[in-house]
């Protein structure tokens, strides 16, 4: 960008002045940001004194705790919803994009913000929103009953199934999003071409659309699988004693329990899974996107 | 073009009344007359009436709006200004803080909220809405600044390098030329920074002490302690503040780019 390099230039006597701007708001980031997980990544490596304080003496001993079945359990679990949510999101997610992209111009933006609006809304009352529809008297066991589709109110909420459906809920749009730019890229000739071949309709799908918007599908999956796994308010609210997960496990260690090291070490555990994600999305996102990329 | 499938058609519109179904029952149940069923009993506008005598609920509000007002300058100003000095460093640079800047916006909510409290512990300070404060700052200034940014690389270095060869100044540039252009951009990011701080709940849970009750706090209290057809109410009208937050701050972001 030759434009971009003039202006580099021309501006470079005061570039080390302005570049000072930048320090205030780096240094809170620092302060506020790094600091605190520097002190989490220390503690975890602390252990519990007998009154709850901290004892500070190197020990790998909170990480061996960790492969006790009870967390052993939650982790499995948390990944397993994790990964569930960001499965159901695709099948959702994708047919919902595929029909954004192909409407006309310009209902698209409007479609996609209708998508993105309720995600920027209070995560807590769309939770909540959850808890009157699930109930023992909630709106679907009315509905499922008054059609004599059942005979006996079902047990929704306080189950593995709604903490899926609540994570499902907070997160499709972030399936959406990616993958409507990857299916407005997509040439539709190319889908043509496959319908002239006399291609079924599975193998358009499968062997054209899914291996052209690969990038969108491998970014959508990381984009709800991160959030989805660092959750606690969907576990807290719609999910009982059994449906714990890795977030709740942090804060009853630490607000309930009062182990901080253990607490500690657990959220370095969800956080190197989280940068894990992280990596795999920049990497998927850097390969760039050439019509056949994914293959 | 592809022959439409109805299956496709079929699975869009359930998921986006999946998006909408519950957000509209909770709306319509905050004005259901009954009190514990879930039958509906007719129209009412009681609960609403009942939030405005809560004292405890007017007390969360004035706290959640000085904590969104206070963080959300602090934020902008702080964030506006990285994004600025960013703007001048060499291109490798710009790039690594872009990628430190995802970090507080892809960490659990949950991580950042005890690692907050650890410090705030450590160094002695008690927890209170200083603190909460301190806390909305950090997950604000990333937004700000990425938002602003955006607006930046759409600039035509043109203008600012004109005023410059007309005889301005470092600061009559972006003063009168880099400012004003920036003005929808950053009405665009106050908005969302005061959105997402009225809204926090996780970051407040971990950071506020016993009198820095938030709204989103009273709301996880209420819902805990039982439900009520108050909270019903006090759903709706969070829902509504945050969703017209975001409304003007598309809009202003769209404003002549």
């Amino acid at each position: 960008m030759p434009s971009d390099d003039v202006s580099h230039t021309s501006v470079a006597q005061d570039s080390c002045r302005s570049c000072w701007l930048a320090a205030p708001g780096l240094l809170w980031l620092a302060l506020f940001f790094l600091v605190p997980l520097g002190l989490v990544f220390t503690i975890s490596f602390a252990s519990r004194g007998t009154y709850g304080g901290i004892v500070w003496e190197f020990t790998w001993a909170n990480y061996v705790d960790l492969l006790h079945p009870l967390y052993g359990k939650i982790l499995a679990q948390s990944l397993w919803y994790a990964t569930l949510t960001t499965a159901i999101c695709f099948l959702l997610g994708f047919p919902l994009a595929y029909v954004i992209a192909r409407s006309p111009a310009r209902w698209q933006p409007v479609l996609l913000l209708l998508v993105m609006l309720p995600f920027w809304t209070n995560f807590l009352v769309r939770t909540y929103a959850w808890m009157i529809l699930l109930r023992h008297d909630g709106l679907t066991n009315n509905v499922l009953l008054a059609l004599g589709l059942i005979t006996e109110p079902l047990e929704l909420l306080y189950t593995p199934t709604a903490v899926v459906i609540g994570l499902v809920y907070g997160y499709l749009p972030f399936m959406v999003l990616p993958l409507y730019v990857a299916v407005e890229r997509l040439d539709p000739v190319l889908v043509e071409a496959a319908w002239d071949l006399y291609a079924s309709r599975w193998a358009v799908l499968t062997r054209v659309v899914m291996p052209l918007t690969m990038p969108g599908i491998v970014g959508g999956c990381i984009l709800v699988f991160i959030p989805s796994i660092g959750s606690f308010i969907t576990p807290d609210l719609l999910g009982g004693a059994r449906s714990m997960m890795i977030g709740n496990l942090i804060q009853h260690e630490y607000l309930v329990v009062r182990d901080w090291p253990l607490g500690s070490a657990v959220s370095f555990v969800l956080m190197a899974i989280v940068m894990a994600a992280v990596v795999l999305y920049y990497r998927q996102a850097s390969r760039g996107d050439g019509p056949l990329e994914g293959r | 073009m592809k022959p439409r499938s109805m299956g496709v058609n079929a699975v869009s519109l359930l998921a986006m009344l999946f998006l909408y179904g519950p957000i509209i029952v909770l709306v319509l149940y905050s004005f259901n007359a009954a009190h514990l069923s879930m039958t509906w009993r007719g129209a009412t506008l009681k609960w609403y009436a009942a939030l405005w005598h809560d004292e405890a609920l007017l007390a969360a509000t004035a706290n959640s709006l000085l904590i969104a007002l206070v963080s959300t300058i602090g934020a902008t100003s702080l964030g506006g200004l990285l994004a600025l000095g960013m703007e001048q460093m060499p291109r490798r640079r710009q790039q690594i803080l872009e990628g430190g800047l995802v970090l507080p916006l892809v960490i659990p909510e949950v991580m950042m909220g005890v690692a907050l409290m650890l410090l705030f512990v450590t160094v002695h300070m008690p927890l209170g809405l200083t603190t909460v404060i301190l806390g909305h700052i950090v997950f604000n200034i990333p937004l700000v600044t990425i938002m602003i940014r955006t607006r930046l690389r759409k600039l035509d270095p043109m203008l600012r390098e004109a005023a410059a060869d007309l005889g301005a100044d470092a600061w009559q540039v972006f003063r009168y030329v880099t400012l004003p252009l920036l003005r929808p951009a950053i009405w665009g990011a106050v908005l969302v920074a005061f959105t997402v701080s009225l809204d926090d709940f996780l970051v407040t849970f971990f950071t506020a002490g016993p009198g820095a009750t938030t709204l989103p706090l009273k709301v996880y209290s209420m819902i805990k302690s039982g439900v009520t057809p108050e909270i019903n109410a006090l759903s709706a009208l969070l829902l509504g503040v945050s969703m017209m937050g975001v409304a003007g701050s598309l809009y202003l972001q769209r404003r002549e780019v």
